[in-house]
């Protein structure tokens, strides 16, 4: 049994006197792609940016790779980490938004280059060929000078994906990665996603594609307020739900 | 009217005038330049969440922009050399200048500042970069773009409060005209020909502006 790659113990969190998580456990393998479904509002989305600590949480434990995202515990008290420190965990995980989030003032091979030179402290020229590399790949190549103003959706989309995979990360984080895109962009985004999962790339996806989660997920995980509602292999668990719950969300979602 | 217009003398003194000229400039732009990094330095206190730094940031912008400029100016110069701070004119002039845009700047940053996307801060955090490398690389370029034409007025503003320095007899444009028209009572033609330098160079000082805007622009 290797170690795993992703640990979630009793995870919780809170907005005010909201709580929007309440003891999320989970465990992921290296190589694995596990999409995450549920209706808006189940907290699958805070469940992902708690892993990279774009949200603070008040309860519970993250460990990528044995080591504890976020806050250390010293003698029972539970203390924030330094930023210098968040931000190197931050980096063991890659995240692609879903409004791609891509820097405006600069290129697509600038957005990926940024965090090679500033976070990987690589040298210009093998940043700028490591980008353009992963731009290739992304079927970019031609468009690497253009800035994002200059740029469809669905292509700012994949070179979002390109900057969050250049750096190498221990695992990729998507966040309804085609919500935002038209629906004939859809298609573009989900192929370089696809190509990464075959490639053995660990993923955890928040998705609203359940046709796509049922093709490409190796495991799947149903949110219903706050907790893991059902999880299971997406072949099983489409076909013969176990709960009332995501009877009705399926039935509701256009999976048929 | 007797009046006969005649601008011989002026032309005869108009070095003067384009020396002062240059001096105003050369003053606006080092109140400018130390003005902005104060602006700066006021408008993330203000944007940020500790009230320790937004507190006295506060304090600053709301005493300075509710103090008229020529008593700032007449403060620094004869006032502080009695606390024992003595500065030559030039010096306490572009200080005061440099300290008064500072507050008017915090203002056009933190504005700036709140226009930048939130999620674009949360893509800098997501690849590792630090609060710091996400200010220096993303926030500050793009919040310069934002704050361009607010900048440019404040540089014209700056440039004409210039001068006030005539008050304190630093030699600049408007010192320069005034001793000329001593000297040589064509008063209407002085300042004719300065008003027409001040309003030929503020042209021109916004037209530079607009060219460092386009240069910018994000391409579409």
């Amino acid at each position: 049994m290797t170690k795993p790659l992703l640990e979630i113990q009793g995870l919780r969190k809170q907005y005010g006197a909201v709580e929007v998580l309440k003891g999320v456990d989970c465990t992921m393998r290296q190589g694995e792609v596990i999409a995450i479904i549920g209706s808006s509002g189940s907290g699958k989305t805070t469940m992902l940016r708690c892993i990279n600590m774009l949200e603070e949480f008040q309860g519970g434990r993250i460990l990528i790779d044995g080591d504890a995202i976020g806050y250390d515990e010293i003698a029972g008290a539970r203390r924030r980490k330094g930023e210098k420190e968040i931000a190197r965990q931050r980096a063991l995980t890659g995240m692609a938004f879903q409004q791609f989030n891509l820097f405006p003032h600069m290129s697509a091979a600038q957005n990926v280059m940024l965090g090679l030179v500033k976070v990987k402290k690589m040298g210009r020229d093998e940043a700028r060929a490591l980008a353009e590399g992963w731009l290739d790949r992304v079927g970019l190549a031609a468009r690497a000078d253009h800035y994002p103003g200059q740029l469809s959706g669905g292509q700012q989309q994949r070179v979002a994906i390109a900057r969050a995979i250049a750096m190498n990360p221990r695992l990729m984080l998507f966040d309804e990665v085609t919500s935002a895109l038209d629906p004939e962009l859809v298609g573009e985004v989900l192929q370089v996603i696809k190509a990464l999962a075959a490639e053995g790339m660990s993923m955890l996806l928040v998705t609203h594609e359940m046709r796509f989660a049922y093709e490409v997920a190796s495991r799947v995980i149903f949110m219903n307020k706050g907790v893991i509602g059902e999880e299971g292999d997406p072949k099983e668990m489409f076909v013969r739900p176990q709960t009332e719950r995501l009877v009705e969300f399926l039935k509701s979602s256009s999976f048929q | 009217m007797g009046y006969t217009l005649n601008f011989a003398a002026v032309w005869r003194s108009f070095d003067l005038l384009l020396g002062g000229l240059l001096l105003s400039l050369q003053l606006a732009a080092v109140a400018l330049v130390i003005g902005a990094a104060i602006g700066l330095v006021l408008a993330f206190a203000l944007v940020g969440g500790s009230a320790v730094l937004r507190r006295p940031a506060q304090l600053y912008v709301t005493v300075i922009r509710n103090l008229p400029i020529l008593v700032l100016i007449l403060f620094t110069y004869f006032a502080l050399p009695q606390l024992g701070v003595r500065l030559d004119k030039i010096a306490s002039f572009v200080l005061t200048l440099a300290v008064y845009s500072g507050a008017y700047l915090a203002e056009v940053f933190r504005a700036g500042l709140l226009s930048v996307p939130r999620g674009l801060k949360e893509a800098g955090l997501a690849i590792g970069l630090t609060p710091m490398q996400i200010r220096t690389s993303i926030v500050i370029p793009l919040m310069v773009r934002n704050v361009l034409p607010s900048l440019s007025s404040t540089l014209i503003s700056l440039f004409k409060d210039t001068s006030l320095a005539a008050a304190i007899a630093v030699p600049e444009l408007t010192f320069e005209a005034r001793k000329i028209n001593v000297e040589t009572f064509r008063v209407i033609e002085v300042w004719m020909v300065t008003s027409a330098l001040y309003v030929a160079t503020c042209a021109v000082l916004a037209a530079l502006m607009r060219a460092v805007e386009r240069r910018l622009a994000l391409p579409k």
